[in-house]
């Protein structure tokens, strides 16, 4: 059952085809894999999902409750309500904030009390912000940061920066996960215990992941299925023991580390 | 859990309800007299105008230059009200109609320019307050002019400050720890990555304007009552320059930083007037040496807090033993 059909998705940067054509299909509860060089458009590929770039042309289609909606050229905002939530490559938490503030924003848009009760701080407020309290140390129980929960997120150490905006990601409650090189820095042990962490939220919270990875062990482990990007055009697709051994995705990698490609 | 909420709740009822009662009695007694009163009257006023300006500037990161403006539609409507009826009632009435008022005007300049990226608002609060004092002038029959309105009924006093002072800032501090607030601030921090996280910008960016415009109505309501005379050019460009040198002086995103700097920026400015002609040079002066020792305002974003305290007393006790790292 698809849960999200890309078609012919299209995102120009004046003369650079940053994206081109790119068809890309998620059923529901799958675990796919956006594989290719550095530049090949992966990137450009979550920015046009979640609505940060606007496309040139092609749809981006949900399929959810039987209803086809067409999410391509909505705010950001509109698209994480729809269920799509992501992580940033660069990371990009709220530095600045605790560790328990960053998730309890991304629970802004579950969030029901109105503006006078926020003001006058009423029961409807606490309750709800009990709540709120409470399912963020939940959420941050999964990556072990709950121990964390005040300190400002620009003192994590690099990995756990990457936790957390995965438990930010989540906190949004969303069916689609998109993780962009959610491993990346991490030494093998780290990488390790983060390909248990992923199966583990994909069965626990009933998510459909699309994962960008540059780790090739990682990557041919977990995904059912992977799409390879090279200069924004897919250029293959299939089981990883397909693409292990694709000629045209081998040739991409070329000149690349295609060591543990 | 629910033990300590009461317990911290208490506290602050008592610190308030110790201040109030302190005023009041050095009020009554003549010990704070009608010269310090002004003072006082000031500083409450400015705290007011500073942490609702915090509000949208400090927490919110949105650049707003029309606070002024805000104010002066708070003074004026309070003011034409109470003039017409001249009871308590009439400025408790005055005072709502103007914060709404400012508040309205907050919601049609606010919502089409915080659409846009980049510092559109600064330069569309920034004509709008320069349209209404202009508006202002020339509206000879209800506004009386350049000439300005006089002889303002007078209902403020301790309590009404108190009431109103207190009140925003209890109002204010509520929204911040709240959805709402965390929202505002996630803005301010990362834009982008907040309305990744489901975070509608446009949305929380009016919100915050628009109460901080309600507020500086609010301000502009209890200046009118106080000083029972107002004039357009009381509301121009320097105003609202002069609410922003709190608001950054105390701290972006910090209210109590906004509370320390109206009441040190009101002291100096009082003890200085012995000295008028080197009093504008002295201020300048003042800022310039705060601002190149803390860059960030005398608070940060920090809330003044007992935890804070501890953290403050414990660094100087570090340092006296040479062991920061
Ligand atoms: N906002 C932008 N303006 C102009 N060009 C851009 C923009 N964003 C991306 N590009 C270009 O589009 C191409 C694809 O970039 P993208 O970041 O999607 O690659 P990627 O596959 O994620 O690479 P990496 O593996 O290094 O993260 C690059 O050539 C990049 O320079
Ligand atoms: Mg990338």
């Amino acid at each position: 059952m698809p849960i999200l059909t890309v078609n012919k998705l299209t995102k120009a940067f004046g003369g650079l085809m940053a994206v081109s054509n790119v068809n890309i299909q998620l059923k529901h509860g799958e675990l796919v894999g956006l594989i290719g060089p550095n530049g090949a458009g992966k990137t450009t590929v979550f920015n046009l999902l979640t609505g940060i770039y606007q496309p040139t042309s092609g749809t981006i289609t949900l399929h959810q409750n039987n209803e086809d909606i067409a999410i391509q050229g909505l705010k950001p905002y509109n698209v994480c309500k729809r269920g799509i939530a992501r992580t940033f490559q660069n990371i990009r938490l709220f530095k600045d904030l605790t560790v328990m503030d960053n998730v309890r924003i991304a629970m802004n848009k579950n969030t029901n009390y109105n503006l006078l009760q926020a003001f006058a701080h009423t029961k409807a407020y606490s309750t709800e912000e009990k709540e709120i309290l409470d399912e963020s140390i939940e959420l941050l129980k999964i990556l072990k940061l709950e121990h964390k929960k005040d300190e400002l997120a620009k003192n994590l150490p690099y990995g756990e920066q990457r936790h957390l905006e995965i438990v930010r990601a989540l906190a949004t409650k969303p069916s689609i996960l998109l993780l962009d090189e959610p491993a990346a820095g991490m030494n093998p042990a780290e990488t390790a215990q983060l390909t248990e962490t992923i199966y583990w939220i994909k069965d626990n919270f009933n998510l459909t992941i699309l994962l960008i990875e540059h780790d090739m062990s990682l990557v041919m482990k977990i995904c059912e299925r992977i799409y390879v990007l090279d200069y924004g055009m897919v250029i293959a697709e299939g089981i990883p023991s397909e693409i292990k051994s694709n000629k045209r995705v081998i040739e991409a990698y070329l000149g690349e580390d295609t060591e543990n490609a | 859990m629910k033990k300590s909420i009461n317990g911290s709740t208490l506290k602050k009822f008592i610190t308030l309800a110790l201040t109030f009662a302190i005023v009041q009695v050095l009020v009554s007694t003549n010990i704070i007299n009608d010269y310090i009163f002004s003072t006082l009257a000031t500083i409450c006023i400015n705290i007011i105008l500073a942490t609702s300006l915090n509000l949208i500037t400090g927490f919110t990161g949105q650049f707003s230059l029309g606070h002024a403006g805000f104010m002066s539609i708070g003074a004026y409507t309070c003011a034409i009200i109470t003039l017409r009826n001249p009871t308590m009632l009439g400025f408790v009435i005055g005072a709502l109609a103007g914060a709404m008022l400012a508040a309205f005007i907050g919601f049609f300049v606010g919502l089409p320019t915080l659409r846009l990226k980049g510092d559109y608002l600064a330069i569309a609060t920034l004509g709008m307050s320069e349209i209404i004092r202009i508006l202002f002038i020339n509206l000879d029959s209800v506004t009386n002019g350049a000439a300005g309105l006089s002889g303002i009924p007078q209902f403020i006093n301790w309590g009404w400050l108190f009431v109103f002072t207190a009140g925003t800032i209890i109002l204010l501090n509520n929204f911040i720890k709240s959805s709402y607030g965390r929202a505002c601030i996630s803005l301010r921090e990362d834009e982008i990555a907040a309305e990744s996280m489901g975070i509608n910008s446009t949305k929380y960016k009016v919100i915050a304007f628009v109460t901080g415009a309600f507020f500086a109505g609010i301000a502009g309501a209890v200046y009118s009552s106080y000083y029972y005379f107002l004039e357009p050019n009381l509301f121009n460009f320097q105003k609202s320059i002069d609410i922003l040198v709190i608001v950054v002086l105390g701290g972006l995103g910090s209210l109590s930083g906004s509370v320390i700097a109206a009441i040190l920026l009101a002291l100096i400015s009082t003890y200085l007037q012995s000295f008028p002609e080197l009093r504008m040079v002295i201020y300048a002066i003042l800022l310039i040496v705060i601002m190149l020792f803390r860059p960030q305002g005398i608070m940060g974003s920090k809330e003044l807090s007992l935890t804070v305290f501890k953290k403050w007393t414990r660094g100087l006790r570090d340092k006296k033993n040479g062991g920061v790292a």
